[in-house]
């Protein structure tokens, strides 16, 4: 039999599935314990008791200092700036890719403008936001909807052109207006790629805010991080890799549910 | 099938091993220094741009090779990591990052420490008081947090009395004109920068705390103790270079152009900085410093902070848990515990002309 038949079974793809975790996480502990043996304050490679007490003392226990929860406290200030972010960047980008995609006007103004401003890397933007518009949240979630717009206004668009014509032209012999036609025959259409587009740039708009928080912040979780590498702690720092993970992938199985309960003829795409 | 599952085992007990490897000492001839960019560790640059590291690891017969980070904090990550030897670093960081983080650490050289690079600037205010209720913009938990806990300290205030906000380095003199910034703590060359924009006033700077903020180079106290010769070439590269830099001659003023221009100033502009730092270009003045008991004072102010701010790790009970070796030959806090030592050795060695 030759190789490229050979396909696994349903148990043996689980196992193959897990197979390189277990193998980076068995080298983790032998590094771990040969770095410990060494010298048993070691910061680089935490033991799993080591991560497993701070864990408890980030999530669970109130900071002596402030007495706020450091892991609550950080999600809660990094999601608020992420949901403004992704919230007005949607907003922008439906609007804006709507307009261009209809009307012949606004894409002779608008696609040049969009397609340049896509193209400017978004972080060498952030010490300009910075001056112009300071240090704090401000800055921060122009940061996101500056990285993200402009993908998905295009995105959006590209949709939009990807609709038939027909339907178009149909709905004209039907003698709908412009504005009817934009709202009833285009946005339903669109909306399940806003969706995904929306799905797609999660992952971008964590690296911008996390930029962002390293730069100068007073809670976040990219300002935990960036806060504690300074004394090494990889005990705070991979608990927190795993939380902004997990975040991410939660956000994309939602949205992922949200458009399927929303639009369920959409699935029929694939 | 058994044999290869073994054989992979072995083969990822290898590859984590490898990997991870911390940094053994033994005897050995390959050495690596790391340093960054500050007023009083150019010369570590300079001396491998010139030649002078060269010559001093021939003469004991090894190789130096000198590495410039633009970070850091990442040079001082990376010596605790064990990917390098020797690290230039503030004695603060010493204590917290490699001391704290259980890699025995040795000062090799006292070098300078900071009188005056250091500073509390507020904009429209004109005494340190005025600080009050303000937020305060500054690396968290490097020297500038240090300086205004002591700032503070002097006029009877805490930290509860401002809100910290954490902002990088390179940023400082951008945020400083943001009308959100009213207060910020940083070091030169950003300060000199900062105080010249309109309606900034320094309050508060590091010769009103002289000789807390020491700057130092350091190495793993396994490796220098197995290779004594390291140690000596470090001692003999930096006299050699700092008795240039301070001379008044020619030769001195074109070391300090150079200096200046590696730093992304010129030679008026490292001066100024150097005006600002208290060198010990004899190495018997720094001999006298680090044996003195005056050392032990300043290293409890320090150890303190850090405690506070919770940086000698989780478990540390008090500010006693990482032992310092004083260079009187006493030791601050844990004896059973030292991972930061002052040694005079090598200065001294120099001072002696014995090296």
């Amino acid at each position: 039999m030759r190789l490229i038949n050979l396909h696994p079974d349903r148990g043996t793809r689980l196992v193959l599935g897990l197979a390189p975790f277990g193998a980076l996480m068995l080298a983790y502990l032998i590094g771990s314990a040969v770095r410990l043996a060494a010298n048993p304050a070691d910061k680089l490679l935490p033991a799993l008791t080591t991560l497993a007490a701070s864990i408890e003392r980030l999530a669970f226990l109130p900071d002596p200092r402030t007495g706020d929860i450091l892991l609550w406290a950080d999600t809660l200030a990094s999601l608020a700036r992420l949901g403004w972010g992704l919230g007005l960047a949607t907003g922008g980008a439906l609007a804006i890719g709507l307009a261009v995609a209809v009307l012949p006007l606004a894409r002779a103004a608008l696609s040049p403008l969009v397609a340049f401003v896509s193209m400017v890397p978004p972080l060498a933007l952030l010490p300009i936001l910075f001056i112009l518009l300071g240090l704090g949240e401000v800055s921060k979630v122009a940061l996101i909807v500056i990285g993200v717009m402009p993908v998905m206004t295009r995105d959006l668009a590209l949709a939009a052109h990807a609709l038939p014509r027909e339907q178009i032209v149909k709905a004209e012999t039907l003698s709908a207006s412009t504005w009817l036609i934009a709202i009833r025959v285009v946005l339903p259409q669109i909306l399940p790629r806003l969706i995904d587009s929306l799905r797609l740039q999660l992952g971008p708009a964590f690296l911008f805010l996390i930029a962002a928080e390293a730069i100068s912040a007073d809670a976040g979780l990219g300002y935990r991080i960036f806060l504690v590498r300074r004394y090494l702690a990889m005990d705070v720092i991979f608990p927190y890799v795993a939380w902004i993970t997990l975040l991410a992938v939660l956000l994309d199985i939602g949205l992922t549910g949200l458009r399927r309960r929303l639009f369920p003829w959409s699935e029929l795409r694939a | 099938m058994m044999t290869r599952r073994t054989g992979l085992l072995a083969a990822l007990a290898a590859l984590g091993a490898l990997t991870f490897s911390p940094a053994m000492a033994e005897e050995k001839k390959d050495f690596k220094i790391a340093w960054s960019i500050y007023a009083g560790w150019m010369p570590w640059g300079y001396a491998a741009d010139h030649g002078i590291v060269k010559k001093w690891a021939e003469k004991y017969g090894i190789t130096i090779e000198v590495t410039q980070f633009n970070d850091y904090v990442e040079s001082i990550n990376q010596y605790t990591a064990g990917a390098y030897d020797a690290v230039t670093v503030t004695n603060m960081d010493a204590l917290s990052i490699p001391a704290a983080g259980g890699v025995d650490t040795t000062a090799v050289i006292v070098g300078d420490f900071s009188n005056g690079n250091d500073a509390v600037i507020l904009k429209d205010g004109a005494t340190l008081a005025d600080i009050k209720g303000r937020p305060v913009n500054l690396v968290e938990f490097s020297v500038s947090h240090y300086l205004l806990a002591r700032a503070l300290d002097s006029v009877g205030m805490s930290e509860q009395d401002v809100q910290v906000i954490n902002t990088a380095d390179p940023d400082m003199i951008g945020a400083f004109q943001t009308p959100e910034v009213t207060a910020m703590v940083t070091w030169n060359p950003m300060v000199s920068a900062i105080v010249k924009l309109p309606g900034a006033t320094k309050v508060f700077d590091s010769s009103q705390i002289p000789g807390e903020i020491l700057d130092l180079a350091v190495a793993n106290t396994e490796t220098v103790k197995d290779n004594p010769d390291f140690a000596k070439a470090m001692a003999g590269i930096w006299y050699d270079t700092v008795t240039l830099m301070a001379a008044d001659t020619a030769e001195g003023a074109a070391a300090r152009a150079a200096m200046g221009a590696a730093s992304g100033t010129d030679q008026a502009g490292f001066e100024e900085q150097l005006a600002a730092t208290k060198l010990y270009a004899k190495p018997s003045d720094a001999v006298a410093f680090v044996t003195s008991a005056e050392l032990g004072a300043k290293m409890d102010h320090v150890r303190k902070f850090l405690f506070d701010k919770g940086l000698l790790g989780p478990s540390a009970s008090s500010p006693d848990a990482v032992g310092i070796a004083l260079g009187d030959g006493t030791v601050l806090g844990d004896g059973a515990n030292v991972k930061l030592r002052f040694a005079p050795d090598w200065m001294q060695a120099a001072a002696d002309g014995k090296l």
